[in-house]
């Protein structure tokens, strides 16, 4: 019976850290083919130009000449970066707000309603106006996916910080004396820590997919970088001429980037 | 003097639980209060270790109202001392939370120093209440309210938790507030006895 419920408890933990060893070789690779590979991305080739897959063009060429295979890792590289960044800042506001809700009822009914609005715009709508106002570019596609990325992660914090404000061991801590700041740092925080990795591993996927529609849209990342929108959105002008590796490649990876977060952030979820 | 002066307590939408309750506590006293499940004994409890504010009446602490900062001078003590401990600190830690007590204090509670630098999960309940028992004892603590502290515990634990509690209130003049379905154990304990019922206090 204690073998069975071991096994029980340690095997999505072993799950989770292989995953967790996957991600890690696969994102090292990513980056470190960036620094192996230098321009190879931009280089063109006029006499290889819209070359279908081949043994010396792996997934083809663009219109350009240039390899796929390059622009795609370089894609997936660019949008690992701007998931990141994405993620991070928005898990950092989500947890700001969740934090200053628990500290009065008008704070908390104020963060309430900043939640529930931005739920209730559609996403893209809202990432296109923000990346337009701000001009474009990387900096602002981060900011855009990370300002309207954080609502969902900010319910659940703030949902698991006011059930954990009245945990006895919380009212007790207060009771003998110890100020907010510490129950905090002390108390709280740590137990939000898991909360916080797993909220931004689910968030990542999401920002990358955000990312690359809001470039594929023409609002996002400038169309001289490699980025998997600007591929995409490039591969559409040339899909009805049967160019069909321009599309199925950089979208594939993004699929098999995307769901491999996915069941990374899940298998965490589940060891946590 | 611990007081609680014409108390009414109800949880929103239900019935009053607690109606124009009065209590007095004195420094040294040992006080048993029993009552049926749902009578309201822990709510009173709390409510006099400023846990719950009450809808009227006040609790006062020698004639004042109860410290809003600092080590409060009435510590509650739950029944479940797992709830009342963060399970991601270590027993040295959460001894220590609030005060140090001294190994002749940790010695005189059981509290044994290879507990310290074990995470609460590996203690048993018994050991875990008396940890939780004297990190409540700060110097500052003037009352105490043990709520169903050793119902959880076998009967020699119990003894020597009552007994290493009795010679501490005794030594500081700790007044206590004993909360318990057992009857054997309030009288053993309490000269003075008093019943909840119907959100009212009867004397035994």
């Amino acid at each position: 019976m204690r073998l069975t419920l071991t096994n029980r408890n340690t095997q999505p933990r072993l799950r989770a850290a292989f995953s967790l060893g996957v991600a890690v070789l696969l994102v090292a690779g990513l980056i470190a083919s960036q620094w192996l590979l230098g321009d190879a991305a931009q280089q063109m080739q006029f006499d290889a130009r819209l070359a279908p897959p081949s043994v010396d063009h792996w997934l083809g060429t663009d219109a350009l000449g240039r390899e796929l295979w390059a622009r795609t890792l370089a894609g997936l590289a660019l949008s690992f970066w701007v998931g990141c960044l994405a993620a991070l800042l928005s898990t950092l506001i989500a947890l700001s707000l969740a934090t200053l809700a628990t500290l009065s009822a008008r704070l908390d009914a104020l963060v309430s309603l900043l939640i529930d609005t931005l739920l209730s715009v559609p996403h893209l709508i809202l990432l296109m106006l923000i990346a337009f106002a701000l001009g474009g570019g990387t900096q602002a596609v981060i900011i855009a996916v990370a300002v309207t990325h954080w609502p969902s992660l900010a319910r659940v914090l703030r949902a698991e910080l006011l059930q954990l404000r009245q945990a006895p061991y919380v009212r007790i801590s207060r009771a003998l004396g110890k100020s907010r700041w510490f129950v905090l740092h002390g108390h709280l925080l740590p137990h939000l820590l898991p909360h916080c990795l797993v909220g931004a591993l689910l968030l990542f996927p999401h920002a990358i997919l955000h990312e690359a529609a809001l470039t594929f849209l023409g609002f996002g990342l400038s169309p001289s970088q490699p980025a998997i929108g600007v591929l995409l959105a490039d591969a559409m002008r040339y899909l009805s001429g049967g160019y069909w590796w321009l599309g199925v490649f950089p979208g594939l990876g993004l699929l098999l980037m995307v769901l491999g977060f996915e069941r990374l952030s899940s298998r965490l979820r589940s060891a946590l | 003097m611990l007081k609680a002066h014409q108390l009414r307590f109800q949880f929103a939408n239900s019935a009053p639980l607690l109606r124009a309750l009065s209590l007095t506590l004195n420094a040294g006293q040992w006080l048993g209060l029993s009552g049926d499940s749902g009578a309201g004994k822990s709510t009173l409890g709390k409510l006099l270790a400023g846990y719950l504010a009450p809808q009227t009446g006040a609790v006062t602490l020698d004639g004042a109202a109860l410290p809003k900062s600092g080590v409060q001078p009435v510590q509650w003590l739950p029944q479940s001392p797992e709830l009342a401990v963060n399970p991601r600190w270590r027993v040295g830690k959460i001894l220590r939370e609030a005060w140090t007590p001294s190994d002749a204090q940790c010695q005189a509670f059981g509290v044994q120093p290879s507990w310290l630098s074990r995470f609460p999960q590996s203690l048993s309940g018994g050991e875990l209440q008396r940890v939780c028992v004297l990190r409540a004892l700060a110097p500052e603590v003037r009352f105490l309210v043990a709520d169903e502290i050793s119902t959880m515990l076998d009967p020699i634990t119990q003894l020597e938790l009552w007994q290493a509690l009795k010679r501490e209130a005794e030594q500081r003049q700790l007044g206590v507030l004993v909360i318990s379905h057992d009857s054997a154990l309030l009288e053993r304990l309490c000269p003075q006895r008093l019943h909840l019922s119907d959100g009212q206090l009867t004397s035994i």
